[in-house]
């Protein structure tokens, strides 16, 4: 247990400092409210328009799509460079995780998920 | 034929699941000719077994079947098992055949009844249950059993559930049955765990009595005692008698079968299939028998003043239940079940009359409003006639030798006692008396009924009719199996049930009697020392007094209901408040009403303001302030309740990870 | 550099290469079968794959082997788990064929998503490795993530997907980390290697190590719907199509605790004794929380739901005795909890009807009138999870009951019978609606299919069987759990 009582020490110095720094400057800072200041900054300009934006479903679905077969590659290229050592048998096994994919991959392409409109 | 037990109770079984589950697929008729055939079956199967079982010798007639080893868990095992024995037997015979009969009645009785198929369902389940109670091979086969009849008498009580009186009286029976079950269960689990403490773990008959020498006196007192609160509950002795009564309020059929002729005797059977038990407890085997005779007493009293057909006959059988307590309880335990046989006949037919009367009348009940249906239904009335015979104890019919047999026992045997003896004589003539009051109520002098109930007056179909005159030859002929020895008979029964009930002693108890050893006073006990003779003649001379006892009691029911029908109003007149005290049963349902039901209410009332409204309500709804608190803070940052759950893991995650890691420190 | 792949391993793994196999074909069938078509080749996929799956799973019982380098194991425990999944899956398809028109759901992906949950549940019940264990959780749940939400026009389902999903991923993250932890104090993966440098006597307990045991604890519980842990059941099983609730409440959580059960009793048996008192806890407030809040539903579906942590309750009381020897409790009460709480989601299933589920207790109000074979099915399994005899749920509650009286925890018991004694008061409160009450509104004629009467008659015949006959399939979960010994 005297391992961690370092460790512990850290931690509550940790906290007081922080606590320390932030009631200092609450406490002596200089203190303004006005309501452009509680605004979000945004170059100095006047905000226009709600903040979040509505982004098209779609985008996530091609970003979901494309992480996957994203992943398909970038297992690919290890085995890309022991294909040689791994013989018919390694080229079998990856064959396999592809058709996988490929079903997957006809699936999505049938029910039309990667055309825009 | 004996291997194949478990057919008994199968046959019933079978036509209770046909029957629930296709039975509205099929026709009236259909559904009451399967559920009868089932007894049937069942009846023919324990006769067969009874034949093969008279070729062997009498130490060979046992069998055990252990169909398949229910519960085994390290050295507890309870195999779900059949036993075949004489009392097995003859219990089986019995529940089977009087089952069958009435089986039959209830064709032509419910015919028009809506619950016609429900009716024969429910039947058939309390025929597989009861005859699984008298055919299993352990504790756990008979409280399985136990529990069944008391399931499906409660089903059967409240058939009528839309009266208000009728579901009542199947609630009543049920929770005062439940009170007795518990003693039973407790006597259970305390044998089989200080069987166990001794290395026996077991729960079957012929193994308990193997190791019955490894319980203690006091042990063996407390087990015996508690088993037989639950043939209180069962069998309807006091203190928890008074459910029978209500449950009059089933289908009369119902009340035959269930709370008459079989369901009842459970308990009897009970205290006689542990015999080896009750033998070791001398203090119990007191309490049982003094319970039984003051049991038998009471109710006879209560029955004297009942005007409804079916109570006086309810608490004539808690009455003659008492007489079978009664017998196991002075160690007479073939007379015990002997009477519980031909009580089955006789109070199986007398419930049966007691329908077909009602059959006549319309529904009725009442018997000021009955009288002078002699002539109308002779079928009824020369069966309900043999019957009051035959609980009247009169020479000739089989109440006579059950009854008399019992009254002997509890004279001579060394568990009796002469005043034991005495009540129980006394209840004879009292049971004679108001038996007879029913029967020339009912049948004899003017007919008091309304005049379109006297229209419709009229005999019952042959289906009901032929099952009573069934009954009434066994309520007759059931008697001559067991002819005691002073009446020149051999007792077959007794020596049937011998190697089970270790009965056929009825001499080695005299002789008990002779030595001393019975609490019979010095009097009469130097009249048994003058020998086989002299006790011979003693027999003799309480048999007749018992006769002599019934026949007066008959003749006042004559004087007072036939000859000068005046003089009941002249007694009632006289001791109004005697009448109406006995009337009203002694105001003990008001009394359990007030003290428990109304006590334990009261207790629930307040239980229900404190621990359910106060504390389970208080840690509900302050659980729920709390958890709505913690949402509410919550809600500040995020909204809806995903997030809720969220927290409620991490909290959770929290405990038992602080839990495991700071545990150790500590 | 020459890679040596034992190539024959793969005879072992039939039944997972069946299953994916037959769930890709159901997939790409449904691309391409014209619109009402009345080919029924995406129907038979999920029956005609389990039933090939469980012979060839059956072929492997006394397989005992390892491999892939450990990272899977054959042996008995896992194959009885996996033939729990499959006949699972079997029943579910069958009570779900009528059930998927009716609420028109997308049957390709259905019948796939429930293959490919059934394999990610075979996989994680058969293997000793934390990560292989862990990729089989993800499959499984994967897949019910979506199942869950498949009634796509009704927003309680697709509520149900997402509160699952957002708080499987919180779990799964919970589980992930106690692996991780674990993994860093000892360096190891495979749960037997851990329970030998456990014992080995030169391991020394951090709290590091502690800590990732109980984040393990907190992702089996979730999975397992354990209290704590418990929250998302009651939503999440109310609003899932029905079909997928009963799935969710038998074949994830058998899987979960089996899982549970391999890690706990292998790897951290030593630790038990030190945690009992949080397993006590746990399983105490498991059925307790579950009971009691089931005793104020008035809709059947939710009522079932809470039953069903309930019992998961009484399942913790046979963990917390943690006597590796009667670890075949837990089996064989998976067992029996799953054929009656199928067979009562089945009955709830057939008196919906479309776009009116029909699971208030009102709707039951008379049902042994109209119809008494369904009524009496219901009761059966009402009465078996209330655990009356002589129906199956009695038996896994006794021998949970027993244990925790061998184990000496009498107090734990006691409460357990309490807690069973609350539960038979909502279940018999349904019985007594569907017995004793006047129907409110006309009952119409139940959604009775031909795949649903067999799911329900198999319950039904299962239920009375383990009940009565439990020696068998004792002796079965006996064998496979010997594996602990």
């Amino acid at each position: 247990m005297t391992n961690y009582i370092p460790v512990l020490i850290i931690i509550i110095f940790a906290f007081l400092i922080a606590a320390l720094i932030v009631g200092a400057s609450s406490i002596l800072g200089h203190k303004i409210s006005k309501k452009t200041k509680l605004d979000t900054y945004e170059c100095g300009m006047k905000t226009i328009g709600p903040t979040r934006m509505k982004m098209n479903i779609r985008y996530y679905l091609t970003a979901m799509l494309f992480l996957i077969f994203d992943i398909e590659v970038m297992f690919l290229y290890p085995w890309a460079l022991v294909t040689g050592n791994l013989g018919m048998f390694g080229f079998l096994e990856m064959l396999v995780f592809v058709i996988i994919l490929l079903v997957g991959y006809v699936y999505v392409w049938k029910k039309g998920a990667l055309e825009w409109e | 034929m004996a291997d194949y037990i478990w057919l008994i109770p199968l046959f019933p079984a079978v036509g209770f699941i046909f029957n629930g589950l296709f039975g509205t697929k099929i026709s009236k008729g259909a559904v009451s000719w399967i559920a009868c055939l089932a007894v049937f079956l069942s009846f023919l199967t324990s006769v067969a077994i009874f034949f093969e079982f008279l070729q062997l010798p009498a130490d060979a007639r046992v069998f055990e079947i252990n169909v398949y080893s229910w519960i085994a868990s390290g050295e507890v095992s309870i195999p779900l098992g059949f036993r075949v024995d004489a009392l097995s037997l003859v219990m089986a015979m019995t529940v089977s055949g009087v089952a069958f009969l009435i089986h039959v009645y209830s064709i032509g009785y419910m015919e028009h009844d809506p619950g016609f198929k429900r009716f024969f369902v429910e039947l058939n389940l309390f025929v597989f249950m009861m005859l699984t109670l008298v055919t299993g091979n352990s504790l756990i086969m008979m409280f399985v059993g136990w529990e069944g009849v008391g399931l499906s008498s409660y089903l059967l009580i409240g058939f009528w559930y839309q009266k208000d009186s009728a579901s009542d009286a199947g609630k009543k029976a049920f929770i005062v049955n439940r009170i007795g079950d518990f003693g039973f269960l407790l006597g259970i689990f305390l044998l089989f765990f200080t069987l166990g403490s001794h290395g026996v773990w077991t729960l079957n008959f012929g193994e308990i009595h193997k190791s019955a020498h490894l319980l203690n006196g006091n042990m063996i007192n407390l087990i015996t005692f508690l088993f037989f609160v639950g043939a209180m509950g069962k069998s309807a002795q006091i203190p928890l008698y008074v459910w029978l009564p209500d449950a009059m309020e089933g289908p009369t059929p119902v009340s035959s079968l269930i709370h008459a002729a079989t369901m009842v005797t459970a308990g009897v059977y009970m205290i006689a299939r542990l015999n080896f038990l009750y033998s070791m407890a001398p203090t119990t085997m007191m309490v049982v028998a003094t319970i039984g005779v003051l049991t038998a007493f009471f109710a006879a009293t209560i029955g004297f003043a009942q005007y409804d057909i079916k109570k006086v006959l309810a608490y004539s059988t808690i009455s003659q239940l008492g007489y079978m307590f009664v017998a196991v309880g002075v160690g007479a335990y073939s007379a015990g079940i002997f009477h519980l046989m031909t009580h089955a006949f006789f109070k199986g037919l007398l419930f049966l009359g007691a329908g077909s009367i009602m059959h006549a009348m319309s529904g009725e009940l009442d018997m000021r409003l009955m009288g002078g249906l002699r002539k109308k239904i002779p079928v009824t009335y020369w069966t309900f006639f043999i019957a009051c015979l035959a609980i009247a104890g009169i020479p000739g019919f089989s109440g006579f030798f059950s009854k008399d047999e019992i009254l002997w026992k509890a004279f001579s045997s060394p568990h009796g006692h002469i005043m034991i003896w005495m009540l129980a004589a006394l209840t004879a003539g009292m049971t004679a008396f108001y038996m007879f009051r029913l029967f020339f109520g009912v049948f004899y002098g003017d007919c008091r009924a309304p005049e379109d109930v006297k229209h419709h007056i009229h005999e019952s179909p042959k289906v009901m009719t032929v099952p009573l005159m069934i009954l009434a030859f066994l309520a007759i002929a059931g008697g001559y199996l067991g002819i005691p020895h002073v009446l020149g008979g051999a007792n077959l029964f007794d020596q049937f049930l011998a190697p089970v009930l270790g009965g056929g002693h009825g001499h080695a108890a005299a002789a008990h009697a002779s030595a001393g050893f019975s609490m019979v006073s010095s009097a009469w006990a130097s009249t048994a020392e003058a020998g086989h003779g002299g006790e011979a003649a003693l027999e003799m001379t309480l048999m007749a007094a018992s006769v002599v006892t019934a026949l007066i009691g008959i003749s006042i029911a004559w004087l007072m209901y036939v000859k000068n029908t005046g003089m009941p109003g002249k007694f009632v007149a006289a001791f109004p408040g005697l009448f109406k005290v006995v009337n009203n049963k002694y105001y003990v349902d008001e009394f359990y009403d007030f003290v428990f039901v109304r006590g334990i209410m009261k207790a629930g009332g307040v239980l229900l303001k404190v621990v359910d409204i106060g504390i389970i309500e208080g840690i509900i709804n302050g659980v729920g302030a709390l958890l709505q608190w913690i949402g509410g803070g919550l809600r500040k940052f995020e909204t809806g309740f995903v997030q809720q759950y969220a927290f409620g893991m991490i909290l959770g995650a929290i405990i038992v990870v602080g839990y495991i890691v700071f545990a150790p420190l500590f | 550099m020459v890679v040596q792949i034992p190539e024959m391993d793969f005879g072992w793994i039939v039944p997972e290469i069946a299953m994916t196999v037959f769930a890709a074909v159901a997939l790409l069938l449904t691309l391409f079968r014209k619109k009402n078509s009345t080919w029924l080749f995406v129907e038979a996929m999920p029956l005609v794959g389990a039933i090939v799956a469980l012979y060839f799973t059956f072929q492997t019982w006394n397989g005992n082997i390892d491999i892939f380098n450990n990272l899977y194991t054959i042996d008995n425990f896992g194959v009885f788990f996996k033939g729990l999944s499959l006949v699972i899956l079997i029943l579910v398809t069958l009570l779900s064929y009528r059930y998927i028109d009716r609420e028109d759901m997308a049957r390709g992906e259905y019948y796939s998503l429930l293959m490919f949950g059934t394999l990610g549940m075979m996989i994680m019940v058969s293997s000793n490795n934390f990560i292989t264990i862990f990729i089989g959780l993800e499959v499984m749940s994967i897949s019910i993530y979506i199942l869950a939400g498949l009634m796509g026009g009704n927003a309680k389902s697709v509520e149900a997907s997402l509160k699952y999903f957002l708080l499987g991923a919180f779990a799964t993250a919970f589980l992930l980390y106690g692996i991780a932890l674990i993994y860093g104090t000892t360096g190891m993966l495979d749960i037997r290697e851990i329970a030998g440098y456990v014992n080995s006597g030169n391991f020394m307990v951090t709290p590091t190590f502690m800590a990732g045991l109980a984040l393990l604890i907190v992702g089996f519980g979730f999975k397992t719907a354990s209290v704590p842990f418990h929250m998302w059941t009651p939503d999440v099983y109310e609003g899932a199509p029905t079909s997928i609730t009963a799935y969710m409440a038998t074949g994830v959580k058998a899987a979960a605790f089996a899982a549970f059960l391999r890690v706990l009793f292998t790897a951290f048996h030593p630790f038990l004794s030190g945690w009992t008192y949080m397993l006590w806890i746990l399983a105490v407030a498991t059925m307790t929380l579950g009971n009691i809040t089931a005793l104020k539903q008035d809709d059947v579906k939710r009522m079932l739901a809470y039953s069903s942590i309930a019992h998961a309750g009484y399942i913790l009381i046979a963990l917390t005795v943690g006597d590796r020897t009667l670890s075949s409790t837990v089996l064989y009460y998976l067992l029996v909890y799953s054929f009656m709480t199928i067979g009562a989601f089945a009955v709830v299933i057939i008196l919906g009807r479309q776009g009116s589920p029909n699971t208030g207790i009102e709707s039951y109000a008379g049902l042994a009138g109209r119809h008494p074979v369904i009524a009496a099915v219901m009761a059966v399994f009402l009465f078996s999870m209330a655990g009356i005899p002589p129906l199956a749920g009695f038996m896994g509650k006794f021998y949970v009951l027993t244990d925790a009286i061998r184990g000496g925890y009498y107090w734990l018991a006691i409460i357990g019978v309490l807690n069973s004694v609350v539960a038979a008061y909502y279940y018999l409160r349904v019985v007594m609606y569907m017995y004793f009450k006047e129907p409110e509104a006309e009952i119409g004629a139940p959604d009775v299919s031909i795949g649903s009467t067999l799911a329900i008659a198999i319950s039904v015949v299962v239920v009375f069987y383990l009940g009565i006959f439990p020696r068998l399939f004792l002796m079965i979960a006996h064998t496979s759990s010997a594996i602990f010994m």
